[in-house]
């Protein structure tokens, strides 16, 4: 099954929501829509379930022109970012309702939501209402009903933003196997470029309305076609300056500068953009690091990563490390950046080098 | 003062419960008695003022009008009010701020300014004195109110549920009848009681728009001054029979009415 946009815009009085779009999703692993809040990642869905139109382009469904059609009549299913259940219903009359509409026998509705009651562990939930529900069951019975209807087309929006963490790891790492053999093509959308690594399959990372950059997900990650998605890719989010090359050297700062090696040793000199993403930044200098004087704003610390942000030359830095690294904030560091991790972008945003 | 307070409340609802006991007091006594004296409670304790109102049709017809035009308008209100109050919950419309706003200031007339008009308009289109007549003329305030207590708690089921009822193949009036009513059932609750209250208490455009065969019970009690006098003892009786369909309906919404003070719209 395949699921494609052909030159979808969607604009919405003088504004632009979808700027031009086309994009063509196969059912072999997880689409995800990478971006950050307001990237337009709500509104594409709601154009692949037909609850809103294009204002121009077509929607494809297996090769069949089905823009302007009902969602009623489209072979989907959505789960949103809240807990959306009927409320007046049991779980189990829930997780039936979509076969209940299309008719299905009794028997076989038995059947198949006690399978996926099963699959979701919602088996002793079966009789309760929504709203006696923990949060986690309840966007189990979402996408209980999402997976019973057994749709050619799985829309999943950021299903999981709004569970406790240990909920949600539990579920990312169930959904794939959910979704697995249905032959549906499933779009997944996420605002962090960890859910999107961890799902694997293909990312289109979207920025501003528009599709930055679509293709397998580690594809994206490493090599992202330019500082947008290098941008939306990264959490924390990626260090950006200006450089010159000059005689084979990369100069950052005054002082600063490291020799050009690797796919930029053939680009002409002049002025780049650099992007280094924060793990590539760290408070211990390995064999050819380049050294950065900072001094230390804000630090974060998680149980296993220390995360600093730092001035340098005016522009913020952000350097990440593993283990608990002791920052004193406001005082003076050194930081040192591994210059294999260097992407550069030229004028125009695009990869010139990573 | 601190050996006051604790009495302050007891005092409170005895003054609240005063008149209400004052009007029972005087329900089981003759109009005698009630011209008579002062009496804390009935001497010649006396159930006839009840007797003459259940077996006489010009008092128990007031009550059966007055339920049926109550009813009527209830029924008319929250059915007309329902699609209104989606409609302004879930779609954005040329003006329609104002015509929320406009709808609302239908209550800020006292009735007594559509009597006129009303009766006028009844009289030449043959309505005077109907049922209909009467649940039509209270819908002019009712409605309104109907459409912003529904509107409030429709605003409060998110958006996303009907999408995913769509998705999920509901057809709308399928959706609307199976799902999202049951939903806000509780503000469905509330604003027929809105409506039941308001129609069963008014009495301006009531009294002004019948005259026999819809007589609502509040008419029929200001008529009381017959050629024995005034008969104050039914009129009591029949006071206090007009209590109970309000607190009866009270009862049964007053989990909802909670609610709906919680979403901020009561």
């Amino acid at each position: 099954m395949t699921l494609e946009l052909k030159n979808v815009v969607k604009r919405v009085g003088a504004e632009t929501h979808i700027h031009e779009t086309s994009l063509r999703l196969a059912e072999t692993g997880f689409n995800v829509l990478l971006g950050a809040t307001g990237a337009g990642k709500t509104t594409l869905i709601k154009l692949m379930a037909g609850l809103e139109q294009p204002t121009s382009g077509q929607i494809l469904f297996n090769g069949e022109d089905v823009t302007g059609m009902s969602p009623q009549r489209r072979n989907v299913s959505l789960v949103h970012q809240f807990f959306i259940n009927y409320p007046n219903m049991t779980v189990f009359e829930n997780i039936a309702s979509p076969l209940r509409v299309a008719r299905v026998s009794a028997a076989e509705i038995r059947r198949r939501v006690g399978e996926t009651a099963d699959l979701l562990k919602l088996t002793p939930m079966l009789g309760r209402r929504p709203s006696e529900l923990s949060g986690g069951q309840q966007q189990r019975t979402a996408l209980a009903r999402a997976i019973v209807k057994d749709s050619g087309l799985v829309l999943l929006d950021e299903p999981l933003a709004n569970l406790d963490y240990k909920l949600r790891e539990e579920l990312r790492d169930q959904l794939p196997q959910l979704f697995a053999d249905r032959g549906a093509v499933v779009v997944y959308a996420t605002s962090e470029p960890s859910e999107a690594l961890l799902l694997g399959g293909h990312t289109a990372t979207m920025s501003k309305g528009r599709i930055t950059q679509f293709g397998e997900t580690p594809v994206a990650y490493r090599q992202p076609r330019n500082l947008e998605t290098a941008e939306v890719f990264s959490d924390p989010p990626i260090n950006a300056a200006p450089v010159a090359k000059r005689d084979g050297r990369i100069h950052l700062d005054e002082g600063v500068d490291w020799s050009a090696t690797g796919a930029i040793a053939g680009a002409p000199d002049g002025d780049y953009t650099v992007g280094v993403r924060p793990h590539f930044v760290t408070p211990h200098g390995g064999e050819g690091a380049v050294r950065l004087k900072g001094r230390v704003l804000v630090t974060e610390l998680s149980g296993s990563e220390s995360v600093a942000h730092f001035d340098m030359g005016g522009r913020t830095w952000v350097a990440q490390s593993h283990g608990v690294h002791p920052y004193q904030v406001g005082a003076g560091h050194d930081f040192f950046i591994d210059t294999s991790g260097c992407l550069y972008f030229g004028a125009d945003g695009a990869l010139v080098a990573a | 003062m601190r050996r006051i307070i604790p009495f302050a409340p007891a005092l409170y609802i005895l003054f609240l419960m005063l008149p209400i006991y004052w009007l029972l007091n005087m329900s089981f006594k003759t109009t005698n008695e009630i011209l008579g004296g002062f009496s804390l409670w009935p001497n010649e304790f006396t159930l006839d003022n009840y007797r003459t109102i259940f077996t006489d049709p010009t008092w128990y017809m007031g009550y059966v009008n007055s339920l049926i035009y109550v009813s009527i308008n209830t029924t008319i209100s929250v059915a007309a009010a329902l699609p209104a109050a989606y409609a302004f919950s879930r779609y954005r419309f040329l003006g329609d701020k104002h015509l929320f706003f406009w709808l609302l200031t239908n209550r800020m007339a006292p009735p007594a300014v559509f009597a006129l008009p009303f009766f006028q308009l009844y009289s030449a289109v043959e309505l005077f004195d109907t049922h209909i007549a009467v649940a039509l003329a209270h819908a002019l305030f009712n409605i309104p109110l109907a459409v912003w207590i529904l509107e409030g708690f429709m605003s409060g089921v998110p958006k996303e549920l009907d999408e995913t009822a769509y998705v999920d193949g509901y057809s709308f009036p399928r959706f609307f009848f199976r799902i999202f009513m049951p939903t806000i059932k509780a503000g469905i609750g509330v604003a027929a009681f809105f409506c039941f209250m308001f129609s069963w208490v008014e009495l301006l455009l009531a009294k002004t728009l019948t005259a026999v065969e819809a007589k609502p019970i509040a008419a029929t009690m200001t008529k009381t001054a017959s050629s024995a006098g005034y008969e104050l003892g039914l009129l009591a009786a029949a006071g206090c029979l007009t209590i109970i369909p309000g607190a009866f309906v009270i009862y049964f919404v007053r989990n909802y009415i909670a609610k709906g003070f919680a979403l901020g719209r009561v």
